[in-house]
């Protein structure tokens, strides 16, 4: 990849070359302060604009061993099960896509069939239907199939929504696999399921890493789906406790508000520092509004 | 793209062999040709069957009727449409020209730095992105709150402006800040990868010939990213015309009667989520419909605007 060379010439250009520096520096504040700002509150009582008020404290923190103390958190479910279904919710619905999508990705990518170009078509235009449109009918079918107000439910839809995205990046992928490789083992007579387990899926590891990696941070961060499809109880996920919290009042408390919620981003933050080139490369090489 | 059939199976194939090829086809296809069938293809017929329908939490699942196109009637009988396909159409202008313009802006300033600050920049306008939308909404709920906290009343404090509680006062403000800001990394990517695909050559020539940095980029890199641009705009306007969850976080329509309420919203609110308890699913799942309506006009549209299909196919860098 190129980058792009500046022309470094002394004096007129020379103020050129730091002006990105300053406009970008500029543009970014807003950004900046907000996250710093979720890191800062969470360790004192109070701030007022950017100014704590009392000393640094781990106090905002103690939902996680003593929630009994925190009136916010009494009629709510423990953090730890939030936690643990999060997690299971993330975990599974990254799973059974990349499971999913890599199987239909290997057959756009490699098989002739009836109706395949009918299927990527349809496949596409799924992609950029509008959800609302969606969630309105899944009410009514989660609760014909019995999964209403059940974790299953919710990630099997999380896990469908994910398709159309995850099909297009692996079929791209297996585009990717010159098939010589394959056709070896198709010649010796390996099945088509077996040489793409054996053969295929490790040739794709990146791709299913990057790939899985995106699934689960969407999974972790999803809410529209457990506020909807969840309403009641102890299956709800993290992003509907801290909805909840800061849906009480126009005069919320921001130090617990932001302990918790900087708990519930901190695996995605993590995360985001260890896999950025993995992460920012699956963004721009597929299509995600 | 090669298939691989065409050299392993002769022409010709037994129908005993093509059986076989397509039950293996239907293997692979079967898991996901299933969840696709039950929560994309069944929820879109019912959303169209049900919005003639009077289903709601009243009727229950079993006690509904049907009611032919009352549910169409009814959203044009409403005093409130034409407030919300206004919010709608300023919502995605509005917001679209943020995130086309601050995408492209960092594209182009962070490609002009050393490579690993320009990294560093990237990576921190992807934040918004990656983050839940619950925890980006409350920092904007912070940043929007009134006196003594907030950020935006002490940024404005120099200027004189009186502090406010924004969402209550500029709700639009915040509703375009708050989606501008994630929107614009979606643009910021697409185009950064096209600007780094640009051969390195057309730089050094231009650099050669005693070209600024700023013709470079206006002479140089704008025409050549000319294809991603209209990508990204017309990507984003679709996805924009779908969505609200994060207006939903913040004004969540308001304040009072739908100031912010744009039209995915309002099918939300009627359906899924209001204040009344009765969900009316039938009269939402109408407003849905049209919605959908809509987003295929407008695709048409841009479809023919700038001729779409030649517009994936076309390849990043165009040399004219």
């Amino acid at each position: 990849m190129a980058t792009v060379a500046i022309p470094r010439a002394p004096g007129r250009d020379r103020w050129l070359s730091l002006l990105p520096y300053v406009v970008l520096g500029l543009a970014t504040i807003p950004i900046l302060v907000l996250y710093v700002w979720l890191f800062y509150s969470s360790f004192f009582p109070r701030i007022e604009g950017f100014r704590p008020i009392g000393g640094f404290t781990f106090d905002n923190w103690r939902f996680l061993w003593d929630p009994a103390s925190v009136p916010q958190m009494r009629n709510r479910p423990p953090i730890i099960p939030l936690t643990v279904n999060t997690l299971l919710f993330a975990t599974l619905t990254s799973l059974i896509s990349l499971l999913v999508s890599s199987m239909a990705g290997y057959a756009f990518s490699r098989l002739r069939f009836k109706g395949r170009r009918v299927f990527l078509g349809g496949v596409l235009l799924l992609h950029s239907f509008p959800s609302v449109t969606l969630l309105i009918a899944l009410f009514v079918v989660l609760r014909t199939l019995g999964l209403y107000d059940k974790l299953v439910g919710v990630i099997l839809v999380q896990t469908a929504f994910a398709l159309p995205f995850g099909i297009w990046i692996m079929k791209g992928f297996f585009d990717n696999i010159p098939w010589d490789l394959e056709m070896s083992a198709l010649v010796d007579g390996a099945g088509r399921l077996r040489t793409w387990w054996r053969i295929m899926l490790p040739l794709v590891k990146p791709g299913l890493l990057a790939l899985g990696i995106l699934l689960f941070v969407e999974g972790w961060n999803q809410f529209l789906l457990p506020f909807v499809f969840m309403p009641s109880g102890s299956q709800q996920t993290l992003s509907t406790l801290v909805r909840g919290i800061l849906g009480e009042g126009r005069f919320v408390d921001y130090g617990l508000l932001t302990a918790v919620g900087l708990y519930y981003i901190l695996p995605v933050l993590v995360l985001f520092v260890v896999a950025q080139e993995q992460l920012m490369r699956i963004y721009a090489g597929g299509v995600k509004g | 793209m090669a298939h691989i059939e065409e050299i392993t199976l002769p022409r010709e194939r037994p129908a005993a062999a093509r059986w076989r090829f397509n039950a293996t086809a239907l293997l692979f296809m079967g898991p996901a040709m299933l969840l696709v069938l039950v929560f994309f293809i069944a929820p879109v017929i019912i959303t169209f069957a049900m919005s003639f329908t009077d289903l709601a939490t009243s009727t229950g699942l079993s006690n509904w009727q049907w009611i032919g196109p009352e549910n169409y009637a009814r959203i044009f009988r409403s005093q409130f449409w034409m407030t919300i396909l206004g919010n709608t159409l300023i919502y995605v202008a509005v917001v679209l020209a943020f995130n086309v313009v601050v995408g492209l802006g960092v594209a182009l300033l962070s490609v002009h730095m050393e490579p690993k600050a320009g990294g560093v920049f990237r990576a921190l306008w992807l934040l918004p992105r990656i983050s839940p939308s619950v925890v980006y909404a409350l920092m904007w709920t912070w940043a929007a709150a009134s006196p003594p906290f907030g950020m935006l009343n002490y940024l404005v404090e120099p200027f004189g402006l009186e502090p406010r509680y924004w969402i209550q006062s500029d709700p639009w403000l915040i509703v375009i800040f708050i989606n501008g800001f994630v929107g614009a990394s979606f643009g910021m990517l697409i185009l950064t990868s096209a600007i780094k695909a640009i051969p390195e050559d057309l730089f050094r020539a231009a650099q050669v010939d005693g070209a600024s940095a700023l013709q470079v980029v206006r002479r140089i890199t704008l025409p050549l990213i000319k294809w991603p641009v209209l990508f990204v705009l017309v990507y984003q306007t679709m996805s924009l015309f779908a969505s609200y969850e994060y207006i939903l976080l913040t004004t969540n329509g308001g304040p009072g009667l739908f100031a912010t309420e744009t039209w995915s919203l309002w099918a939300f609110h009627t359906a899924l989520a209001n204040y009344y308890g009765n969900l009316e699913f039938a009269y939402g799942a109408a407003m849905a419909a049209i919605l959908v309506i809509m987003g295929l006009g407008i695709s048409v549209v841009l479809l023919r605007t700038f001729r779409f299909g030649q517009l994936v196919a076309e390849p990043r860098v165009e040399v004219e």
